[in-house]
């Protein structure tokens, strides 16, 4: 079944065109991987999926999970089930994961009819996703990426998908900066929620976390457009040639 | 830049939530000070002689003395000719349990959440309840007197308790001591009086609640705490006004006192209206707060969130003259449309060994003005004394102002200051991250400002600091768009 459903999509920030007519559809259980050399939109496409502002949609429709997700406050994408794992995750001081991630919780219930989660209850799902990214109880009572380090961080974004259980999870550049341990422990934890109910996102600009996180479906993302889509063998070939190659033969595309 | 003036605009949509207006009889004088009003205020409230001459006193100081004018706030002159120095709810006088109290009273503080009924008080908060100028209901009376504590509007310590008040009125904030005090001790009308014997710890946080109810009417309360050897007590201090177009003048006097061992916590959060979104109204909060460790080891702290107020000008201080003594002041400093705040804190060390530590949280956000003004002075007695300062300002939009005065004195060679400061602003990407986790932008920058203040709002007991986190988010409700 169809999750997400990107036609024709274009955006720009300060009228410098970065999409430029992406097609993209995205079916529950899949993991689609997006590569491609540094200022090709993928991190624009992240941004204006999760509705950024300061990125403008010119053209093109996304649907997600049936409906309209441009008309929709970033907010609301997120409770309707859209998560994206960024690439640099913000400190916020003072305010302690725990209570973060308890009224995000209840803000995605409240959207779903739902009450909101007793503190003991949530403590106890806490405990249990806490295992998924392999965090230490302390970083609940921290401040949100506070102080934290760059692989730290990055297994909090981990920890958080796992509380929110999102559709679909959109991963950018999480690699990036990561040694390979802590590689693994972000790999891991995607694999451990895989379920044919939610969908992945994966951007990266490397092979290597492909190694660990195997795609249903890769796609070369190139000035603004997907140019080349295949299955994982696609995103060896890449690694192997580089980009050059897609440069040179999509350059006037 | 489209979206920065939308943010300025959205800022400009908080509305203050507690401007209703209660209807209730007022027994009020003139407007206008002289000495005969002095009298009339006095004669009203059956005081001493001692008690008039301090007024009177502090009457003639006022005159030969100038309103000053080296604060970061601007405004219009005030005429101390055009306001009422007393009014009191005329129902009053004879209250003495809770079933009597007019119940339109009892309603206005229903409306503002204030724990005065039974089973709040149960909770373990004695609210001495201020309106305008006279203390209507004061529970809990019964418990402490049993522990020897005193917790009594001040008009009736002067009446019960002379020699007590005589003691200490004055002897922490002299008559004399600036502009507003001398005022202030010319016509204070009520407050609260704290007695805590030796070697007890009040049992329960012990509260007051100020509101300004009369139009054109001064609020000049007093309060005293004393704090005998080795007592402890914690004291809380709420505030609101309705919503008037004209500017309201409360200029206070809050004094404290601790003997060897003794410590009192006092926290404030204040609310009075700020004024609407044109700057038009609001409380002129002109307050003169001090604390002086007479005793050895003795500690004062204070604790204040400031979010209401056209203009928030005081300064908590600490006089730390008892040797090992302590001195706190954590404070968070909310200006939004165009309040205005100067304040901070003094930190006078004098006996040897003594400590003191200020956190300063400022927050502007529309045309807010916000400054931290601070002095820490080391005299040559106070060897081997420490200080640490921290002051952070928080911004939100441009069109507002944060400023740092620290004033540091030091006169001698055994002792450590520490200033650190920040300034920083709640950006774009911090909301969008966690609009990004489900959380709207309103709720996002309550978050990030509670988060911001936590290390302040972490002092103050559960029930303020609950208060106190609603407050920030409320004051700055849709302060970004």
């Amino acid at each position: 079944m169809s999750l997400l459903k990107i036609t024709n999509l274009k955006a720009n920030i300060e009228n410098k065109e970065i999409l430029n007519g992406i097609n993209l559809e995205i079916n529950s259980g899949e993991i689609h991987a997006i590569m491609g050399p540094n200022g090709s939109g993928k991190t624009t496409l992240a941004s204006v999926l999760t509705g950024k502002k300061e990125f403008q949609v010119t053209d093109g429709t996304v649907e997600f999970d049936g409906k309209n997700l441009l008309e929709m406050p970033p907010e609301e994408r997120a409770r309707l089930g859209l998560f994206l794992a960024f690439q640099y995750p913000v400190e916020i001081p003072g305010v302690s994961n725990a209570n973060f991630l308890r009224l995000a919780l209840n803000e995605k219930r409240k959207y779903n009819g739902l009450d909101p989660i007793e503190p003991a209850a949530f403590f106890k799902i806490m405990r249990e996703k806490a295992k998924i990214a392999k965090i230490e109880q302390d970083f609940l009572t921290r401040g949100v990426n506070e102080g934290f380090s760059g692989g730290e961080k990055k297994r909090n974004e981990i920890f958080q998908m796992a509380i929110l259980e999102p559709k679909l999870a959109i991963l950018d550049e999480t690699d990036s900066g990561l040694d390979i341990d802590a590689l693994k422990i972000v790999a891991e934890g995607v694999n451990a929620m895989r379920d044919p109910s939610r969908s992945f996102l994966i951007i990266t600009h490397y092979q290597r976390l492909l190694d660990y996180i195997v795609p249903d479906f890769v796609h070369v993302l190139f000035n603004g457009r997907i140019v080349l889509s295949g299955t994982k063998e696609l995103a060896l070939e890449l690694e192997e040639k580089g980009y050059d190659w897609i440069k040179e033969e999509f350059a006037t595309a | 830049m489209a979206e920065q003036n939308n943010l300025i605009e959205e800022i400009t949509k908080s509305e203050y939530k507690y401007g209703f207006v209660s209807n209730i009889d007022q027994d009020i004088t003139p407007k206008g000070l002289s000495e005969e009003v002095i009298h009339f205020i006095s004669q009203k409230k059956n005081e001493p002689d001692f008690v008039l001459q301090f007024r009177l006193k502090a009457y003639r100081a006022w005159q030969k003395m100038k309103e000053p004018t080296w604060q970061k706030v601007h405004f219009p002159p005030i005429d101390y000719q055009d306001m009422h120095y007393y009014a009191a709810p005329k129902s009053s006088s004879k209250t003495k349990t809770l079933a009597e109290i007019d119940p339109e009273i009892l309603d206005t503080y229903q409306k503002l959440g204030i724990p005065l009924e039974e089973q709040k008080v149960l909770a373990g908060v004695a609210v001495d309840a201020i309106l305008d100028s006279v203390s209507v209901a004061t529970t809990f009376k019964e418990k402490l007197q049993d522990l020897g504590i005193i917790f009594c509007p001040i008009s009736e310590a002067i009446q019960d308790y002379p020699e007590l008040v005589k003691q200490y009125l004055g002897s922490v904030v002299p008559y004399s001591d600036n502009y507003f005090a001398a005022l202030n001790s010319a016509v204070f009308t009520d407050g609260s009086f704290v007695y805590i014997p030796k070697g007890v710890r009040c049992p329960i946080e012990l509260s007051t609640y100020f509101r300004i109810n009369a139009a054109q009417t001064g609020q000049f309360e007093r309060t005293l705490i004393i704090a005998d050897e080795g007592s402890y007590v914690s004291y809380l201090e709420g505030c609101t006004a309705p919503m008037r177009d004209e500017n309201q003048l409360h200029a206070a006097i809050v004094e404290l006192y601790t003997h060897k061992d003794a410590e009192i916590k006092y926290s404030t959060v204040q609310n009075w209206y700020p004024g609407d979104k044109e700057g038009r109204g609001g409380i002129y909060n002109f307050v003169t707060k001090r604390g002086l460790c007479a005793g050895d080891n003795s500690k004062i702290s204070w604790t204040q969130v400031e979010t209401g107020s056209a203009i928030t000008w005081k300064y908590p201080s600490c006089i730390l003259k008892g040797d090992n003594s302590i001195g706190e002041f954590y404070s968070v400093a909310l200006t939004n449309n165009y309040q205005q705040a100067d304040t901070g804190t003094k930190m006078y060390h004098i006996g040897k060994n003594t400590r003191s530590r200020i956190v300063s949280k400022g927050i502007s956000a529309g045309k807010g003005d916000n400054s931290y003004r601070g002095l820490v002075r080391i005299s040559k007695s106070a060897e081997n004394s420490r200080n640490y300062t921290q002051c952070d300002s928080l911004l939100i939009g441009d069109q507002c102002g944060a400023h740092t005065f620290p004033y540091i004195e030091i006169e001698n060679k055994s002792s450590i200051v520490e200033h650190e400061a920040t300034t920083s602003k709640i950006s774009d990407e911090s909301i969008f991250y966690l609009n990004q986790r489900g959380i709207s932008t309103e709720d996002a920058v309550g978050l990030i400002v509670n988060g911001y203040a936590r290390e302040v709002i972490k002092q103050l007991p559960m029930e303020f600091a609950v208060e106190a986190q609603r407050l920030l988010s409320l004051s700055l409700e849709g302060s970004v768009g």
